[in-house]
């Protein structure tokens, strides 16, 4: 049913139709939103779940990891610092292979302290064994989380999937999105049957202690399971239209006007739709440029971006993040799948916009594609401020 | 115990551990319908080393800090499954998990009211890492990062009194409990797994590798600490202390001469008065001294 | 693909910590035994066995000789002896 609706209360709203069993949160800014819609859920006994107000984001990333490793499906939320707070038990939860699904509402990390959007907080722990489906619009949001439990819990997978929305940008955004009924979210999602539990009926040992004689094979496990799924994820994609109706490809990447492409900027999330703006606008113009949007930042679809811009003579990454000291991290990702390859961009410059929530304008845009020029470019910024770069101290 | 062990044989903690004992006394008190959340510590690396585990009941460890918030998670999915009744909960951990870097999951876990039975297996230090102080070393002991030295008779602060931060929450029971007593511990997890609520045992356990004292000694050191005044044994219910151990109180000098880590000690009557004093005070507090009949 | 992630307690067979007895073991002497079960309790392995009086054993494939069993048995009845003699423990 489509609604006029904040991204947050759109997100509540697609959870309350997944039916957790457990939900743990900690308030931080932008993400509170989504749970005060479900705590509010579960006031009024619209929704069945267990919702526990924890002291940290450390315990709630872990109370829906004991909730999890009991059976039950879980949903937690969180940004910026507190996702920081909770990493030990991000990394603990797919290292266990624990189905939890998370909201990510992305914002800056402190210092300075920021409560603004960029993707500072997911990007840094992409190394963490979670999925991240990056969402462009409050639609997607919606359908990501959806096809998020179907991942997570799929018997060949059991990892956990990060959903990341542009804080405020999409959270606090409103936007019309059609919320999928309950009969096709209980028929796309049916209810969670754990592949192992505790369970005193039949008790297991969950969590323990690996040697170097067995630690280095529950690593390969989850890198050989993620690089599987990016296949899954394409079959998940396929059920998701045939009950939904909205068609999400492989899920990996979305390929907008890239035929012919002589210019492409490669991105992530919400800044994805002020890209196709631009893009329109200069098409209508006869330019030839275009967008790679990226879904799935984990598992990293290499091959899939080969083949999308194995023709394209210059391409722009921009990223909302940084690694500081090191190139960007879409970048550097973009870089490698043409390393060695015989086809490939001429340049792949790397551009970082948007820390902090500096808006991305459709100026900052058309800036990245004037800049995309045959020299390539690293460790640029756009949009920067040169006059408080004077600020100096001592001598 | 002979049926079906729920904490069984071939574990690999040192001869003669304090907490060994202490957790297969508590799991065999709690009984079979119960799960357990371990936090990271010698207690989790000597009996799950895979592809081995020594539990005979459902059982996860996560983090060095979170068990008790682990089981506020498993507790809240099995009451959203309808099984809570029908469940034991408990959470574990040791001195530093519990009282130092766990504390504030175990104070929300407190707080919220879950239905768990959090069990602190106090070794007063940081033992699986090699005998560290924690917050919850006792004053003037001797261990790898409080050592006694020209300028200082070891550890330089009193034990934190993690008992009364939980009884502070207001929580239904509260024990201190010991290796040195078996049976009385058994009884106090009986009783805290009947109680709804919160609940917290904290067990003192020697450690012959930390304490540095013959295995054989476990029980004798584990009375002694009892029997000084130096660990009181008491419970307490819903904030009020309702029962306590007596003791003829022994000097703190028997205690310290069993232990190589307070044997910097023993030549330093002005130290060992200020023990003396440690356990006069709890004596006092906890009004442990046995009244001779007449 | 998982690898290693769980074990059933079931399959779980221990390590043999017997063989890290280097000095004594206790040898149940079955004179004095009143049942009291106190060693079985006590013992950090649960590797003590026995219902009757004087029934009670050290199973030595994980006995690591601590000591305490022979410590706490209120009637002596439990004696440690060196490694190297051949008592059998029952």
């Amino acid at each position: 049913m489509k609604e006029f609706i904040e991204g947050s209360h759109a997100i509540a709203e697609v959870i309350k139709s997944c039916r957790p069993g457990v939900i743990s949160a900690y308030p931080i800014t932008p993400q509170t939103h989504i749970v005060e819609d479900l705590a509010q859920m579960v006031a009024d006994g619209d929704l069945k779940s267990q919702f526990v107000n924890v002291e940290s984001e450390h315990s709630a990333a872990s109370v829906v990891l004991g909730g999890s490793a009991t059976g039950v499906r879980v949903y937690t939320a969180t940004s910026s610092q507190g996702l920081f707070y909770m990493q030990e038990v991000v990394f603990n939860i797919a290292g266990m292979r624990l189905p939890v699904i998370m909201t990510c509402a992305n914002r800056a990390i402190s210092a300075p302290i920021n409560i603004w959007n960029d993707q500072q907080d997911s990007i840094s722990l992409r190394d963490s064994g979670w999925f991240q489906l990056y969402a462009e619009n409050n639609q997607e949001a919606v359908d990501f989380h959806l096809i998020a439990y179907r991942l997570a819990e799929d018997k060949r997978v059991m990892l956990p999937v990060m959903v990341c929305m542009d804080g405020f940008i999409l959270t606090h955004g409103m936007e019309t999105v059609d919320i999928p009924e309950q009969e096709k979210v209980s028929k796309f999602l049916p209810d969670y049957k754990p592949l192992y539990k505790l369970d005193p009926a039949e008790p297991i040992s969950m969590g323990l202690l690996a040697d170097p004689d067995y630690y280095m094979e529950t690593r390969f496990a989850i890198q050989e399971t993620m690089r599987k799924s990016v296949g899954y994820l394409s079959e998940i994609s396929r059920e998701f239209n045939d009950v939904f109706g909205r068609d999400y490809k492989d899920l990996l990447v979305e390929e907008y006007k890239l035929e012919d492409a002589e210019k492409v900027i490669v991105a992530m999330g919400s800044v994805c739709g002020t890209i196709k703006e631009v893009v329109d606008e200069q098409r209508a113009k006869g330019k030839k440029v275009g967008l790679l949007k990226i879904i799935s930042y984990r598992p990293f679809p290499y091959a899939r971006i080969y083949e999308a811009l194995k023709d394209v003579p210059k391409v722009a990454v921009l990223d909302k993040a940084v690694s500081l000291g090191a190139y960007a991290p879409v970048a550097v990702e973009i870089k490698s799948a043409f390393y060695g390859k015989k086809k490939g961009p001429k340049v792949i410059s790397s551009f970082v916009g948007g820390l902090g929530g500096r808006d991305i304008t459709m100026e900052t845009i058309y800036e990245v594609f004037r800049r995309l020029s045959a020299k390539e470019v690293n460790f640029d910024f756009v949009d920067l401020k040169p006059e408080l770069l004077k600020e100096e101290y001592g001598e | 115990m002979e049926n079906r062990p729920l904490f069984k044989s071939g574990h690999t903690a040192c001869a003669g551990c304090g907490q060994a004992i202490a957790a297969r006394l508590v799991i065999e008190a709690a009984g079979a319908n119960t799960i357990v959340a371990n936090n990271t510590g010698c207690l989790e690396v000597f009996s799950t080393k895979y592809p081995e585990t020594a539990w005979g009941v459902p059982w996860i460890h996560s983090l060095f800090e979170n068990s008790a918030a682990v089981a506020s998670g498993i507790e809240a999915a099995l009451k959203y499954l309808g099984k809570k009744d029908a469940v034991n909960v408990i959470a574990q951990g040791g001195d530093g998990s519990s009282g130092d870097i766990g504390l504030q999951a175990l104070s929300g876990m407190l707080e919220r009211g879950h239905d768990i039975l959090y069990v602190c297996y106090d070794n007063e230090a940081y033992m699986n890492t090699g005998v560290q102080r924690s917050g919850l070393t006792p004053f003037d002991t001797n261990t790898t990062t409080s050592p006694f030295g020209g300028q200082s008779s070891g550890n330089l602060r009193p034990k934190k009194p993690v008992p009364e931060i939980c009884s502070a929450h207001g929580i239904p029971y509260v024990a201190t409990a010991s290796a040195g007593f078996p049976q009385d511990l058994t009884r106090k997890v009986k009783k805290a797994i009947s109680i709804k609520g919160p609940k917290y045992i904290q067990v003192h356990v020697p450690c012959p590798l930390g304490w540095r004292h013959e295995t054989n000694q476990m029980l004798p050191v584990a009375k002694m600490a009892v029997e000084t005044g130096l660990y009181p044994l008491f419970e307490y219910e819903n904030g009020v202390l309702a029962a306590r151990k007596q003791i003829v109180p022994k000097p703190v000098e028997e205690y310290l001469k069993l232990q190589g880590r307070f044997k910097h000690l023993l030549n330093n009557p002005e130290e060992i008065k200020k023990v003396q004093s440690i356990a006069d005070n709890n004596i006092k507090k906890y009004n442990l001294k046995l009244e001779t009949q007449g | 693909m998982f690898g290693p992630l769980i074990v059933n307690p079931l399959n779980s067979k221990g390590d043999k910590t017997g063989s890290w007895r280097t000095l004594s073991r206790p040898h149940y002497l079955h004179k004095d035994c009143i049942a009291c079960r106190m060693c079985l309790l006590i013992c950090p392995e649960g590797c003590v066995y026995g219902k009757e009086k004087n029934s009670f054993w050290a199973d030595y494939n994980f006995c690591k000789g601590c000591g305490v069993c022979a410590d706490i048995c209120p009637k002596k009845d439990i004696a440690m002896v060196p490694e190297e003699s051949k008592d059998d423990g029952k």
